[in-house]
């Protein structure tokens, strides 16, 4: 579970050194998984026509088969319906709470880039404190004032993502705001407006793309952690967290109840990784 | 003579991968006390050939050659084993730029006893006496104290040295130096080629690598011209810069700007396949371009732009302040070129920064026409900042790196324009479009294009025509040229001495390149420190210097012979 | 009056200016942890306060409790529910300032010693966890960087997919095929050094595949940089060009990143050490915020954010030990 804003430093960087361009097999994969999870997502039945709550107590606890490829639960449930089911509790979890995270983050970001020496430092302490509270941490916190669920843990989520995001964003902007363009456009007799609005906000939010890919996925971990430790989504709910959540009492026994959720959150968030990096290099060399 | 060499290459070729070879059958030997000069542009190939020589082309380089021998024994497909052996014994080599060819992590001492631990028994003790002797050798003074500093600590000269005594540490009988001298001021580079001079002299062949005809003059005994994977001509120093016989050649000797009276032309017709044909007349006199009018006299030296005991200093990490500009005047007369020369950290660059009014003045005005152009508010100064066009170094840094070459050029035509893409599109903006870059030689297949897939030529020429684009009257310049291969600098020197004249345009022309600003200059200030130690016209302060700093440059400056 | 220019003066002159400038950082950094300590318990403080309800009621055991008048009055006035805000703000940083972390209302304990009691099995597990993470990543880098195309090609999906791995789920698999289907190691954490494998390796893994990354790609930065060319013109051999130059160049970054990395560990071990069932800071967090202990949600908190200051003082200081360019400016 690596951190976004490293994240986002890493793809920055290694976007630099200049690897070829050509389609790899990895962004192949990814972009075939993307689809299939894009597909879950929308249209559900299409992957798994099942219902994802409709329980078979006579099939309860069947391994992996030709008829349920990934087992079934205590209920009888299909954990393959499910877990197609579930992407779409799980996309929109993860893309709510990078939206609050990456706002958030604009917001600090662009105050402490552009209003000068001392928002900028305020702004700068603020965020050095919250990076005090690391990872769950702050998630943790605003459970504890705003109780468990599924919109309290999509905001911890975000909260926690924000200082992330507005640390990479005010990095951006101040080194786009000293970028010789900017420079050049002030020599072309451009207002301060007209530099913001055609030079700065543009190049600064464009690399914003890429960062919510890759936020996308590390959210929906995050999420499915809380909703893990009982703190969001819950049971039945199809959410994949929450699944593994309850395949934790039937783990010596049903194996497949934790693995097959679990290898999804994994396969997403790979996919996220590899295709926001895909889109960066793409961008970079555009 | 054969007997005797050092180095003897026969048909040596260089590919990558599936590409085309980029050396493509180069033959030269060198003997010891020796000096060849390899001279090309860049991608000419020679920079691989100097490293094939090594062994250290890259991983996935293949090195053939019909003979390839050092000190007389073929090393051809030698295991990197093998040749680890010879590498700093039997040959040394020095890099460009010692910040970071040596790793700025670790003392200078312990990277120069690095050859002699590979290489020798000595003990520590041993190993770091040598290390003072070398240092020593390469003429850094207090040894003691520096064997201890990081390349970062050091300064360019200094730390070049450095690198040279770590390439010597074994008294290898060959040493290749490429590019040695590039990332240096001119006086520190005249330091450095003694110091090779004189290792040269001690019987070690050396082998220069380099782009500049002038520099490996003063040192090669024969010089090699590269190009495009081949030697082109080979041949005694003299011989070859006076009377070059191959086409190429005489472009490059043609394209060293100094000592070439103002308005010559630097590049040959043929190598500028797109610039204009050049107005050859105006410019037979040498007059200046002054319109034919009744008052000529008065016009021509109407001063344009007035630099009034400029300062601005700089804030120190510790809270410090230090002045980058001191005290500097001049000023710049209608039609004329003011020239603007000194070394790194001699604050030029600054100058040309408050000229533009980008930095705030601490002291001081610029009158633009006569008029107060820093004093007054940025609101005030924007309708008249068309009238101040700039040029930079950097040329792509000052694009948008999300805009096309049309998009940067519709832009720069003027706010009046909209925006939209229709509107961009449109035959009269294509037309206006279409007239600027003609001016610069520049094709409209560029439009579409991204300043990142331009050459580094074809990108300055667009910056040029971003400059015109609002009918200036002021061209400020700030090292237009110092990043191009000298061919086409000369290209670029020649084009705006066409646009200066055609438009009448007053130029200031910032560069660390003595022989580049003598070419170009009316005027001259030589700056040094923040200050200006000496200024007048450029025929005088160039031929007869008042100021010994002036005079110590100039000494400094590379010439070809002749 | 000018002072007399006495040896003895030069040379404080000559040592004063470096060691007033090293006091003076370090003064600086003190301030700063200091000042964010005290925005971590502000922080927490106003936070708490805005959990509806009363807090004296959440003391008794939450509204459920159904309990009396008098004895959430008791309560209010043992715990300063019925003082000002301000003053309770006021009187919460005086005791935290003197060690105090107040009393848990859940098990009837002081905070303190509950804490400091946990934090060592915590700090264990992460220090234990971010070490075999660089070994894991150096090794990892190393390799894919030397073998080729298909090694970088391995490597680097190697550490893409490590790093997306969430811990919870890497648990449970680990449990799966070690405990139950191989049955080596215990699925629960005792003391004995096989029950800590599981839960470290299930730290370790997605942070080595983050702290891989890094490491790889700046370790390819340094080996194509002049001075690597350098060292290979005097006779370097592969060996040496990686550990005397390159090696050192890479892991700069990761360095930096490792209070980071070291406070993402202990949110890590919130989950790791619930399903472990292993005793520590992580998992009496998880408890004290499901039950709304607030006193232990706030100690657990400050001790978290103590020990993060810390790490990245040290991460620092490892820093400007390796890169004495850092020292320089």
């Amino acid at each position: 579970m690596s951190d976004l804003a490293q994240q986002a430093e890493l793809t920055t960087r290694s976007g630099q050194s200049g690897q070829p361009l050509r389609l790899g097999v990895a962004e192949g994969m990814a972009g075939v998984l993307g689809l299939f999870l894009l597909i879950s997502a929308v249209a559900p039945q299409f992957l798994a026509p099942g219902d994802p709550l409709g329980i078979d107590p006579l099939a309860a606890f069947a391994p992996p088969s030709f008829a349920h490829g990934f087992g079934t639960d205590e209920s009888g449930r299909d954990i393959y319906t499910r877990v197609v089911h579930g992407t779409q509790y799980s996309l929109v979890i993860g893309v709510a709470a990078t939206a609050i995270g990456l706002g958030l983050g604009i917001v600090l970001g662009t105050l402490a880039g552009m209003l000068g020496r001392v928002v900028d430092f305020t702004v700068n302490r603020f965020l050095e404190v919250l990076f005090a509270f690391p990872g769950l941490l702050l998630a943790l916190l605003f459970i504890l004032v705003f109780g468990p669920g599924v919109a309290t843990a999509t905001i911890a989520v975000g909260l926690s993502t924000a200082p992330g995001y507005a640390r990479i964003i005010r990095g951006q902007l101040i080194a786009v705001r000293g970028a010789a363009f900017v420079e050049a456009a002030t020599v072309l007799g451009r207002t301060r407006w007209q530099i913001l609005l055609r030079h700065i906000l543009p190049n600064t939010l464009a690399p914003l793309f890429v960062l919510a890919t890759l936020g996308v996925g590390q959210a929906i971990v995050w999420a499915a952690t809380l909703s893990y430790l009982g703190l969001g989504a819950e049971p039945p709910t199809a959410e994949w967290g929450a699944m593994l959540s309850a395949g934790r009492t039937y783990i010596t026994s049903a194996w497949w109840m934790s693995f097959f959720p679990g290898l999804f959150i994994v396969l997403t968030a790979v996919t996220a990784t590899v295709l926001g990096r895909s889109i960066d290099r793409r961008m970079r060399h555009a | 003579m054969s007997a005797a060499a050092v180095l003897s290459v026969r048909a040596l070729r260089v590919g990558f991968g599936a590409s085309a070879p980029v050396v493509r059958g180069v033959s030269f030997e060198l003997a010891a006390g020796e000096c060849l000069a390899i001279v090309g542009e860049s991608g000419s190939g020679k920079s691989v050939t100097a490293r094939s020589l090594l062994g250290l082309a890259g991983a996935n380089a293949r090195v053939e050659a019909d003979r390839l021998e050092l000190g007389g024994q073929s090393v051809l497909g030698l295991t990197d084993r093998a040749w680890r052996v010879r590498r700093g014994k039997d040959v040394g080599l020095v890099l460009q730029d010692a910040l970071v060819s040596l790793d700025p992590l670790r003392p200078i001492g312990r990277e120069i006893a690095d050859s002699l631990r590979l290489h020798t028994t000595l003990g520590a003790a041993a190993r770091a006496r040598r290390v003072l002797e070398l240092l020593d050798a390469v003429g850094l003074s207090n040894p003691e104290l520096q064997v201890q500093k990081r390349s970062g600590q050091l300064s360019g000269g200094e730390r070049q040295r450095a690198l040279i005594a770590a390439a010597i540490a074994l008294n290898p009988p060959l040493l290749i130096a490429d590019e040695p001298t590039t990332a240096l001021d001119v006086t520190v580079q005249a330091q450095i080629l003694a110091l090779l001079e004189q290792i040269k002299l001690s019987g070690t062949a050396v082998l220069l690598v380099s782009h500049d005809l002038a520099v490996v003059s003063r040192i090669a005994d024969r010089v090699a011209v590269m190009h495009d994977g081949l030697l082109i001509e080979t041949g005694r120093t003299e011989r070859v810069l006076v009377a070059p016989q191959h086409e190429q050649t005489r472009r490059m000797v043609a394209a060293v700007p100094a000592d070439k009276p103002r308005g010559t032309r630097l590049s040959l017709a043929a190598s500028m396949p797109l610039a204009p044909a050049p107005i050859v007349s105006a410019r037979a006199d040498s007059t200046r371009p002054t319109a034919s009018k009744p008052d000529a006299a008065v016009v021509r030296e109407t001063v344009v732009l007035e630099a009034i005991g400029l300062s601005h200093s700089f804030r120190r990490p510790d809270g410090s302040r230090q002045l980058a500009v001191d005290d500097v005047s001049f000023s710049l007369l209608r039609g004329h070129t003011l020239g603007i020369v000194g070394e790194s950290g001699s604050g030029k660059t600054t100058t040309a920064r408050l000229l533009l009014a980008l930095l705030p003045l601490e002291q001081g005005d610029v009158q633009l026409f006569g008029q107060a152009w820093s004093s007054v508010s940025e609101k005030r100064r924007r309708r008249r900042r068309a009238s101040v066009g700039a040029i930079y170094q950097d040329s792509l840094g000052s694009f948008d790196p999300r805009w096309s070459v049309g998009e940067i050029l519709t832009d720069a035509l003027g706010r009046a324009l909209p925006q939209t893409r229709s509107a961009r599109r449109s035959p009269e903006n294509l037309a206006r479009l279409t007239t600027l870059l003609d001016e610069v030689g520049l094709a409209a297949t560029v439009l579409p294009r991204r300043p990142l897939e331009l050459s580094g030529g074809q990108r300055q020429r667009v910056g040029i025509a971003r400059a015109l684009a609002g009918r200036p009257d002021i061209l400020i310049c700030d090292e237009p040229v110092s990043s191009l291969d000298v061919s086409v600098q000369a290209q670029v020197l020649d084009l705006l001495d066409d646009v200066q004249r055609e438009r009448e345009l007053s130029l200031i022309f910032i560069s660390h390149d003595l022989g580049v600003v003598q070419h170009v200059s009316d005027e001259v200030v030589v700056m040094r420190s923040g200050r200006v130690v000496e200024s007048g016209s450029a025929a005088r302060v160039f031929t007869a210097p008042e100021h010994a700093y002036s005079a110590q440059l100039l000494a400094a400056v590379p010439r070809l012979p002749g | 009056m000018v002072e007399p220019v006495t040896p003895a003066n030069r040379r404080r002159d000559g040592l004063a200016r470096p060691v007033f400038r090293a006091l003076g950082r370090l003064g600086a950094r003190l301030a700063g942890a200091i000042f964010v300590l005290w925005a971590v318990a502000s922080i927490t403080f106003f936070a708490v306060r805005l959990i509806p309800g009363d807090p004296a009621q959440a003391v008794l055991g939450g509204p459920g409790s159904q309990a009396s008048p008098e004895a959430l009055a008791a309560v209010s006035a043992e715990y300063g529910f019925d003082q000002p805000v301000f003053t309770q703000y006021l009187t919460q940083l005086g005791r935290l300032a003197t060690g105090d972390l107040g009393r848990s209302y859940s098990l009837n304990m002081d905070v303190g010693p509950l804490v400091l009691d946990q934090l060592g099995g915590t700090l264990l597990l992460a220090v234990l966890a971010l070490s075999l993470a660089w070994v894991i990543a150096l090794a990892l880098a190393t390799w894919s960087t030397r073998g080729g195309l298909v090694a970088a090609r391995v490597g680097s999906s190697l550490e893409i997919v490590a790093a997306a791995l969430p811990h919870f789920w890497l648990a449970t698999s680990l449990i799966v095929v070690f405990s139950i289907w191989i049955g080596v190691l215990p699925p629960i954490s005792t003391d004995s050094l096989a029950g800590l494998v599981l839960p470290v390796l299930t730290l370790a893994v997605p942070l080595a595949g983050f702290l891989g990354q890094i490491m790889r790609e700046s370790l390819l930065i340094a080996l194509e940089s002049p001075f690597v060319l350098s060292a290979r013109a005097r006779g370097e051999s592969e060996r040496g060009v990686r550990w005397v130059h390159a090696l050192r160049h890479a892991s700069l970054p990761a360095i930096s990143l490792s209070g980071w990395a070291f406070g993402s560990l202990i949110s890590g071990a919130v989950v790791v050490e619930t399903i472990f069932a292993r005793p520590g800071l992580g998992r009496t967090l998880l408890n004290a915020v499901t039950l709304r202990d607030v006193p232990v949600v706030i100690g657990v908190v400050m001790i978290v954010a103590v020990a993060y200051i810390l790490m990245t003082l040290l991460t620092d200081a490892v820093s400007r030990l390796v890169d004495p360019r850092l020292r320089l400016s």
